[in-house]
């Protein structure tokens, strides 16, 4: 490469002063992106993504320093630049997009004002920069833009936002453009636009991007090149391709084998892990930073520090071991299972769970709003039901109205092992309460801070199953063990541990009376990788012990392909398909759910032509007449029954056995345009 | 918005309204026979019975509220025990004087509590953080009158510096004059209030300046100052506006004291001398009226707060 490239990174080290500490986040970290070039950082969180990302804005949080090395932006060390200098090249030169588009908008200033205020900070006058801002707005394809210059964030979704977002990064035709989880917490569909624009926005500008994310398959989608940091230390980088198909870090290697990748089911793989926590921040390494967390580590591993050594071409690994990282062994818990799963076949028992005519509606500002429309589900003894859709498609609603959390309008009923269950919690007798438990997302939120681990399960116990507090504590103990949380931290409270710690606290409490279903809701998405692969694994284990069932809900399509049995895929409060886990993601699919399933970008890198759903989810107060999903719907135009959808909502039948789809579109014309 | 402010009146009617019930009730349970106490011992059991007539005491108590509150409501806040005249005659100039020390100690404490809040927050964890935030609350823990008092002990009365008295010589009564005379009694006010109200502008600042919003603005390429005064500001001072109007009822009780001490004819003065004769009419009529400023004030902040924040303003116009 004779040309400067556009952001390099030099032998860069940044600290953060913790309690009069310094901790190093970066150590010794070199890449460098040419112009128009688009690299990718992966690792798990706490490995100093983020702080790379912010670093190559010069933007540090206040306890954070550059301790060592040179941030290089067109051969110009940003490091030492005067503030004034810095901010020149932030309104100029460099931009950046992060995660959470909702909160980087300020406000209480119209959105318009803000994407405005880039032009005018490069001296452009106020009404003119208006009209560059509603542009600006059409180049990040936003439909209606001077109606959108007028809103507010908080009337924003989440994809317009980030729209916005990045139409003010792009404001100043930035030479470089770092964008850090830009599509972390939007929807696979909103996430599959944002990223087919930056990917567009780029071909046209020729901008260099610096992009971070954790989620390898957008990685792979994005990039050219890729590097994987590792307790801040760059571990192993490539091109992209050779990155993913010869991993050659042993750090890498795990890495890819936890995310549950197409076709792998409960029923026949277990998820791979790495066993083991990165490291806490600023720990000392005399050795390679994986050395702890590395089945292949020798005693050099462990005494002296790996260089880069080349792989092929400018593919390079920080390993002495990278020809045999391939072969790096399967974690423990994998061969275990192996034995296992040659004598346990899974199988579905008989039904437990019966739904039938849910449907829910909420008065919003004087209307009413269904945003449950008649659903019938069952749920049978040992199965998962998997619940997918966009955000506002119902999934967490039905979860509320089986769990009794809130009350289905007349007609709807939620009856368990042949009983009809009363319509609110409150009214549900203990042994009900018990039969079916929630985990949530965030454990954060969901444990009490100010109670021990024990105390949160044994409480639990307690109310569940009439046991005394003796017998409560013991039980609360067995249930902790069995989720394998360490009985040293049985009397810690949530705030010490880890997230994944932390979710199987809230796990053990949900099972603590010895529930028939246990309702998970999204329960790994603010998890990492390889924690989300152990926190699967315990759910298939306990699913395979106890007989439990689980209403599992989640947008990784991946994760809930894995785990569930049978899948409902909804939009707009309503079943559009319902069917085996194999048929939902095999086919034939329902037009919504085949654009959903090509929305998600493919880590293994075979391309899927994207079926994109075109126009905005209809508002639930006023759904569209016919079938809902018709104003979208990628296979009406040329079906041949156009009139039909736009007049008629159809039912859910049975197109195969076990098999249901809302769709007027006969299954086997979908098959043939399908394939 | 005009159904929410309307709600809002409504509901600061209903406030009122219990005041005055509760006002009345509470000034009629108290102990003491009232004729007597004015009258005097020498006074006859006719003279006791004309002066019940005369002030309405002999009628039952519920029809004593309904004529008061009926007075109330045509203006007439009845008439003084103690010096038998229109309470009004007595109260009017009073909030007068009251609302010119309460305006003058409005315009030095709110800027100045904002400004050392603001100062304290961009200069987080620094010494000069550290004096706004200890001194402002150390300050806050002594009551006004005794600020008041050391206040004309020293810049007054040794350094001579400010007058005494809150109120000019006649004759000499011009507003920049009157101004004058009123900054002491502001600053024993300002003492007490700086504390709370520069902590919560402090708070508001910090939490703002850790805003998502504002790296935004940072890295769009503000300088930090300009991002500050465009981006933080407004968010920033949003609960600060509640917090001020909720400091109201202090302000005024500060100022019953702070009156006393610089013997300002203001409501205090006049209420606390109808406390100590026990003058019901002007007392119930005072406290009606001061729970108005309350109660008004509470409102105003309420509609600023929603005017300045576009999520409630768009709730409340839908």
């Amino acid at each position: 490469m004779s040309e400067t490239p556009t952001l390099e990174l030099r032998n860069l080290e940044v600290a953060y002063t913790v309690r009069g500490i310094d901790r190093q986040v970066l150590r010794d970290v070199s890449f460098s992106i040419a112009p128009g070039e688009a690299y990718g950082l992966v690792g798990e969180s706490g490995c100093g993504k983020s702080t790379a990302a912010f670093a190559a804005m010069r933007y540090l949080p206040r306890n954070g320093k550059i301790t060592g090395g040179s941030i290089l932006f067109e051969g110009n060390n940003i490091v030492d630049m005067s503030d004034g200098q810095v901010s020149d090249l932030r309104r100029s030169a460099i931009s950046m997009v992060y995660q959470n588009p909702a909160t980087a908008l300020n406000p209480t200033i119209r959105v318009g004002d803000q994407v405005a205020e880039v032009f005018q900070l490069n001296g452009v006058s106020k009404s003119d920069a208006l009209a560059m801002a509603e542009q600006a707005l059409t180049r990040v394809q936003i439909a209606d833009p001077i109606q959108v210059l007028r809103r507010y964030a908080h009337q924003l979704s989440g994809g317009m936002a980030q729209r916005v977002v990045i139409a003010m990064a792009l404001a100043s035709n930035p030479r470089l453009l770092v964008m850090d989880e830009p599509t972390t917490g939007l929807d696979a569909t909103v996430e599959a636009e944002v990223l087919d624009l930056v990917r567009e926005l780029r071909r046209d500008t020729g901008t260099a991007v610096l992009f971070i994310s954790h989620n390898l398959g957008v990685i792979r989608h994005m990039c050219d090149r890729v590097g994987v940091l590792y307790a801040g230390a760059l571990v192993e980088q490539g091109a992209t391709a050779d990155l993913f198909n010869n991993p050659s870090h042993p750090y890498t290697v795990g890495l890819l084998r936890c995310i549950p990748r197409g076709g792998l089911h409960k029923s026949t793989d277990r998820l791979d892990t790495i066993p083991g926590t990165p490291p806490a921040l600023g720990t000392k390494f005399d050795g390679c930073v994986f050395a702890a967390r590395c089945a292949l580590a020798e005693d050099k591993c462990q005494s002296s520090q790996p260089q880069m050594v080349t792989i092929k071409g400018n593919h390079v690994a920080r390993c002495f071991l990278s020809d045999k990282a391939s072969s790096l062994p399967r974690s423990a818990e994998q061969i275990e299972f192996a034995s296992q799963s040659a004598t346990t076949a899974h199988e579905v028992g008989e039904t437990l769970l019966n739904v039938s005519h849910l449907s829910k509606v909420f008065t919003q500002d004087g209307h009413q709003v269904r945003v449950i429309n008649d659903v019938s589900l069952t749920l049978g003894v040992g199965e998962t039901l998997g619940l997918v859709g966009e955000s506002g498609s119902g999934k967490t609603t039905i979860a509320k109205l089986v769990l009794g959390l809130t009350a289905p309008e007349e007609g709807g009923v939620v009856s368990l092992d042949g009983k009809g269950l009363a319509k609110t919690l409150n009214r549900r007798d203990v042994h009900d309460v018990g039969a079916m438990q929630i985990v949530f997302q965030n454990p954060d939120q969901a444990l009490n801070r100010r109670h021990s681990v024990t105390r949160i399960v044994g409480r639990a116990v307690e109310r569940l199953r009439s046991f005394s507090v003796s017998e409560s504590i013991d039980r609360a103990h067995e249930l902790l063990s069995g989720m394998r949380v360490e009985a040293t931290l049985h009397s810690a409270r949530p705030v010490q541990l880890s997230g994944g710690l932390k979710q199987r606290v809230a796990i053990s409490r949900a099972f603590a009376g010895a529930p028939q279903i246990v309702v998970c809701d999204e329960p790994t998405s603010a998890l990492d990788v390889s924690v989300q692969a152990a926190i699967l694994n315990l759910l298939v284990d306990l699913q395979k012990q106890d007989k439990t069932s689980f209403i599992f809900i989640s947008h990784d399509l991946g994760v809930v392909r894995y785990i569930s049995d049978r899948i409902a895929v909804l939009y707009l409060g309503r079943v559009v398909e319902f069917g085996s886990s194999q048929r939902v993601f095999n086919g034939p699919f329902h037009p919504y759910t085949e654009a959903l399933l090509s929305s998600v970008p493919n880590f293994d890198g075979s391309i899927r032509k994207r079926i994109p759903l075109t126009g905005v989810v209809p508002s639930p107060s006023n759904p569209p007449s016919g079938c809902v999903l018709n104003p979208r719907c990628p296979r009406k135009a040329g079906s041949g029954y156009e009139t039909l959808c736009e007049t008629e909502e159809p039912n859910l039948t049975e197109v195969e056995p076990g098999h249901f789809m809302r769709c007027h579109i006969p299954v086997a014309k979908l098959k043939q345009l399908q394939s | 918005m005009k159904q929410y402010i309307l709600k809002r009146l409504g509901l600061s009617v209903i406030t009122v309204f219990l005041v005055a019930v509760i006002v009345f009730f509470l000034t009629h349970i108290l102990p003491g026979n009232v004729a007597r106490q004015y009258l005097g011992r020498g006074a006859t059991e006719e003279d006791l019975v004309e002066f019940r007539r005369v002030f309405g005491l002999d009628k039952p108590l519920l029809s004593q509220l309904f004529i008061w509150i009926k007075d109330l409501l045509q203006g007439d806040l009845g008439t003084s025990m103690q010096y038998r005249g229109p309470v009004a005659d007595l109260l009017l100039p009073a909030i007068g004087y009251s609302s010119k020390l309460a305006g003058v100690a409005f315009f030095l404490i709110v800027p100045i509590s904002i400004f050392g809040g603001v100062i304290a927050a961009m200069n987080r964890g620094k010494k000069i953080d550290r004096v706004i935030t200890v001194g402002g609350l150390s300050a806050a823990v002594i009551p006004e009158f005794v600020w008041a008092i050391v206040l004309v002990l020293t810049v007054g009365v040794t350094f001579q510096i400010f007058p005494v008295t809150a109120f000019p010589e006649e004759g000499n009564r011009g507003v920049l004059n009157q101004i004058w005379h009123l900054i002491l009694p502001s600053i024993s006010l300002l003492l007490v209030l700086f504390g709370y109200i520069a902590r919560i502008a402090r708070a508001g600042v910090i939490e703002a300046l850790e805003s998502d919003y504002m790296r935004t603005a940072v890295l769009k390429g503000l300088s930090r100052k300009k991002a500050v005064t465009k981006h933080v500001l407004r968010n920033a001072l949003l609960p600060t506006i509640a917090v001020i109007a909720s400091q109201v009822p202090y302000l005024i009780g500060g100022l019953i004291a702070v009156e006393i001490v610089f013997n300002y004819p203001g409501f205090g003065t006049i209420l606390k001398g109808a406390v100590d004769a026990r003058d019901y009419a002007v007392l119930q009529s005072g406290v009606i009226i001061s729970s108005l400023v309350i109660v008004g004030f509470q409102l105003i902040a309420d509609i600023l707060f929603a005017l300045l924040n576009p999520r409630i303003r768009q709730k409340v116009s839908e």
